[in-house]
């Protein structure tokens, strides 16, 4: 290596109210891939908004050197003017301009304000070339998956002739295949002398690419490690995000000691779904299974392998096509053809996607939690807001939701206390089954450990949760069986004991070549 | 509502001495108050400021007890559509068609009671219906069949216009029989002995106080029951006094002229109506929750499409109620009757703190909104203002007052 590229010092950010970053120090060497990791809130996003610009010079304290010269970023521009660009983790592409138009948004080849469109494409398709993408310049943005996108992104970048990239969350809503290939080419851009700066949840992802990892935790820098170090472990670093050991990653589970009943408590028999535009494609593809009174049930699966579109079709129909199957609740036959029969059958859905599809940012955490069951705090068409704000209050007390009172906002709140909301609203509603769809996406270690606690909790208590997860690790923590989902189909049962990383692995990659 | 006009200054002084000991702290406490809550009163203030300003401006004239009146008689109809869009403008749609449908109603109760002589209350009870029922076409269009409802109102618009010239065959049509009248311009009856005031309207605003009152102090017990956090008793007592003389002055200046209009009632009971619906009964806390996020609305369970149906419905109905008003207070049909009504209705939602996007504002907030556009109309009438500048002076305040809320939630967003 040929020594850093970038020095931050002291740096000291200070909203009102808040200390964002006390004393942060980052240095990152020529050349390398480095990682920074650190628990929501622990300012990473707010360090690199320093570096890029977003916060200009004077608002913080501290010094930043790149390539051994300081500098006094104005803007975003200034900084871009030196070479460094930041990839937010959501995409600024404009959907209805075509690949070749975004890369030279802001930028564009053109003489005395008529862009020169030859210029343009031949540009465009180079740098998307380096970029592995053989789409043409002129399709459209909307017109490609989120992964290519990503990848249009870094050649948006590469236009600006970029020495050090970094990465807000890259892989966040890719898939492992997309992923794979992102972090392929961050290795190929490092070969051709690109440092990189990757921000991560995953430490599988930071293992693969990085060289080291700096780790914040509550706007300090704890430490920075070789990731090639044989010491370097995952729970290493997790224990320096966390500050604490990680020992117990999951809480200690209660059985459930009550009736578990003859039949299932949740029983999808045969299962098939079309997608919404595509009728010829079958997105979930005659599955069935099931789930008993205390259990707790884990549907593996990679992106695209029609988890959630299982979940969300069978409560309500409110994904895609019907195209048959049954949903049978304690051996009978129910129909959930809409939201309120599932929730009257006692079927609830946490979302995967809490600030689209689970919350009302605009309202008050009381509010959002009776939503789904107004009518219990109800009589004849008015709401009793005494008896909702006593059941709002309970539950913020016994979820630990971090807010002053349950009149705050939602959208005020933290990934994991908004989690909270979600989850309580739905606890309130008084289900016997839960679907909880990736219920600790987005969320920090410690908020993960009390969601946990709650799920264990309602199995416990003989509620059946069906826990569709991404993160292996947490469904063979959590789950006493464990299905695997690929292309649509169901290709794999577990029971606690038979599973493992691989052997689910294995199964949730099936099958994927001939469904293509 | 319109008793709010005049909870600006004056009452500090009595508050004051009824405060006793915590004196000093009492102006601290309001500023707080007013600053924790700036969405609620800042629009508020504004229009104490602009009754005071062109109070001074007029002598006095605005608020001599005829020209108090008037006011009420020459907005009611503003007012009563701009509740409806309320409702429409939080569950995230746009209502385009009610100046057409005003007129479209009026013509219809024209045709019906001039042309067929049919009596007034029944004209009244099919006028009403027509309105729902166009609103709920609309509706179906905009629910049932997912187009979106400024294309599918901007169709009302033209179509409702349309057909009001049909019905009236471009002519004006009137009188109307004196029943229907008495909707547009007419006020309580005289009974009781001889007072220099007009007794029922008298009594109407003592009933207004004690029900007032009763509802703040039982809300404050309940809050407290609750163990809630409670406004400061000084503060409350202000507050008590600022809605008491509120009232009262209203009430005096509406009973030492002819007395409450009758309009003023159908606004009183459709504002403490719709502000309870949208405050308490779970269809409100539905249109909320489909403005503010639908997804999360269907996923939750919320009937999204009936209620955007119902909205619909009501704002028609509501456009035929406002239409039988101006009709009766014109009284006559006109095929240029409510132009422009609908953009006066936005404009007042949008003033009263409602949010392009939905999911946000107030019954009351739309009445603060009207009543600003309504005392600047009356004011700039009484200063001989030409209605071109009003234009542009009522395009400047919806600009002002919007700027203002969006700096104002920037500031307390940062």
């Amino acid at each position: 290596m040929a020594g850093p590229v970038l020095e931050m010092r002291s740096i000291v950010k200070t909203f009102p109210g808040v200390k964002a970053l006390s004393d942060v120090t980052l240095t990152v060497q020529q050349g390398e891939v480095h990682a920074i990791c650190g628990e929501n809130g622990a300012g990473k996003s707010t360090l690199m908004k320093v570096l890029s610009g977003v916060h200009p010079h004077g608002t913080y304290e501290g010094e930043i050197l790149f390539e051994s010269d300081t500098c006094e970023f104005k803007d975003i521009r200034a900084s871009e003017q030196r070479g460094i660009v930041i990839i937010h983790q959501e995409l600024a592409l404009v959907p209805y301009l075509s690949l070749a138009e975004n890369i030279f948004l802001g930028n564009e080849h053109a003489t005395r304000g008529l862009i020169n469109w030859n210029d343009t494409l031949k540009h465009a398709s180079e740098l998307l070339r380096r970029v592995g993408l053989s789409d043409h310049p002129e399709t459209r943005v909307a017109d490609i998956g989120v992964g290519k996108q990503q990848l249009v992104e870094i050649a948006k970048a590469l236009s600006k002739k970029v020495k050090l990239l970094i990465l807000d969350e890259p892989t966040a809503a890719l898939n492992d295949e997309d992923s794979d290939k992102l972090l392929d080419l961050i290795l190929e851009l490092k070969k051709q002398g690109i440092t990189s700066i990757i921000i991560s949840h995953k430490l599988n992802e930071i293992r693969k690419v990085a060289d080291s990892v700096t780790i914040l935790r509550d706007g300090q820098t704890i430490e920075t490690l070789d990731v090639k170090a044989s010491d370097t472990t995952e729970d290493r670093i997790i224990s320096g995000m966390v500050g604490r050991d990680l020992d117990h990653r999951f809480p200690e589970r209660t059985a459930y000691e009550g009736e578990v009943g003859s039949a299932p408590a949740l029983e999808i028999r045969g299962w098939s779904v079309h997608h919404p535009i595509d009728q010829q494609r079958k997105v979930v593809d005659d599955v069935s299974i099931e789930v008993k009174r205390g259990e707790i049930v884990g549907i593996a699966g990679l992106m695209g392998a029609g988890r959630t579109e299982l979940a969300m079709s069978v409560f309500g129909r409110t994904y895609g096509r019907y195209a048959g199957g049954q949903v049978f609740k304690d051996g009978t036959e129910i129909r959930t053809k809409t939201v309120p029969e599932a929730v009257r059958h006692g079927i609830a859905y946490v979302t995967e996607d809490r600030k689209h599809y689970g919350l009302n940012l605009i309202d008050t955490i009381n509010r959002n939690i009776s939503l789904s069951a107004l009518g219990k705090v109800a009589k004849r068409g008015i709401v009793d807001e005494q008896a909702e704000r006593r059941v709002s209050e309970g539950f913020r007390k016994s979820m630990n939701i971090k807010a002053p009172t349950v009149s705050e906002p939602v959208g005020k709140l933290s990934g994991g206390n908004q989690q909270k909301v979600v989850l309580s609203k739905w606890i309130f509603a008084g289900p016997e089954v839960l679907i909880l769809d990736e219920p600790t996406r987005g969320i920090d270690v410690g908020a993960k450990y009390e969601i946990y606690t709650v799920i264990d909790q309602l199995a416990a208590q003989g509620k059946a949760v069906v826990f569709i997860s991404s993160e292996l690790p947490e469904l063979l923590g959590m789950c006493d069986r464990i299905y695997t989902m690929a292309a649509g189909r169901l290709t794999g049962e577990f029971s606690r004991a038979e599973a493992s990383q691989e052997s689910l692995m294995r199964q949730m990659t099936k099958d994927k070549e001939v469904t293509r | 509502m319109s008793t709010d006009v005049t909870a600006k200054t004056p009452a500090p002084a009595p508050g004051k001495s009824g405060g006793g000991a915590a004196g000093g702290g009492l102006l601290q406490l309001v500023l707080n108050g007013l600053r924790s809550n700036m969405r609620q009163y800042g629009m508020l203030i504004a229009l104490g400021l602009i009754v005071a300003l062109f109070a001074v401006w007029t002598d006095g004239d605005l608020l001599l007890p005829r020209n108090v009146s008037n006011l009420v008689l020459q907005n009611s109809y503003v007012l009563i559509l701009a509740i409806g869009m309320m409702l429409v403008i939080i569950a995230g749609h746009i209502d385009l068609s009610v100046g057409s449908l005003t007129a479209f109603v009026g013509a219809f109760a024209a045709v019906l009671t001039v042309q067929h002589d049919v009596a007034w209350p029944v004209a009244v009870v099919l006028c009403l219906l027509v309105g729902a029922v166009a609103g709920s076409v609309q509706g179906f269009f905009i629910a049932y069949l997912g187009i979106p409802s400024f294309i599918v109102t901007l169709a009302g618009m033209l179509i409702f216009r349309g057909m009001t010239e049909i019905l009236l065959e471009g002519q004006t049509l009137g009188p109307f029989p004196d029943g229907l009248q008495k909707i547009g311009n007419g006020f309580l009856p005289e009974t009781g002995p001889e007072t220099n005031y007009h007794n029922l309207t008298l009594l109407l605003g003592l009933a207004l106080i004690v029900f007032a009152v009763f509802q703040e102090v039982r809300d404050r017990r309940r809050q407290k029951e609750f163990s809630l956090d409670v406004v400061p008793r000084n503060l409350f007592l202000l507050k008590l006094v600022l809605i008491v003389a509120a009232i009262l002055v209203v009430t005096m200046l509406l009973a030492s002229y002819k007395g409450a209009p009758i309009v003023l009632l159908i606004l009183g009971v459709l504002v403490v109506g719709y502000g309870y619906v949208m405050r308490n009964a779970v269809f409100g806390r539905h249109i909320y929750a489909i403005g503010g996020n639908l997804p999360a609305a269907k996923l939750s369970g919320v009937r999204d499409k009936k209620v955007t149906f119902l909205v619909f419905l009501n704002m028609g109905a509501l456009a035929a109620l406002a239409g039988l008003a101006i009709a009766a207070r014109l009284n006559a049909a006109s095929p240029k009757a409510g132009l422009n009504y609908e953009l006066e209705a936005i404009a007042s939602a949008f003033i009263g703190g409602a949010s392009m996007s939905g999911g946000v504002g107030t019954v009351l907030g739309a009445i603060i909104g009207g009543l600003v556009l309504g005392v600047l109309n009356n004011g700039m009438n009484l200063l001989s203002v030409g209605s071109d500048w009003q234009q542009v002076i009522k395009g400047l305040a919806l600009l002002a007052a919007v700027g203002f809320d969006v700096w104002n939630k920037r500031k307390v967003g940062s």
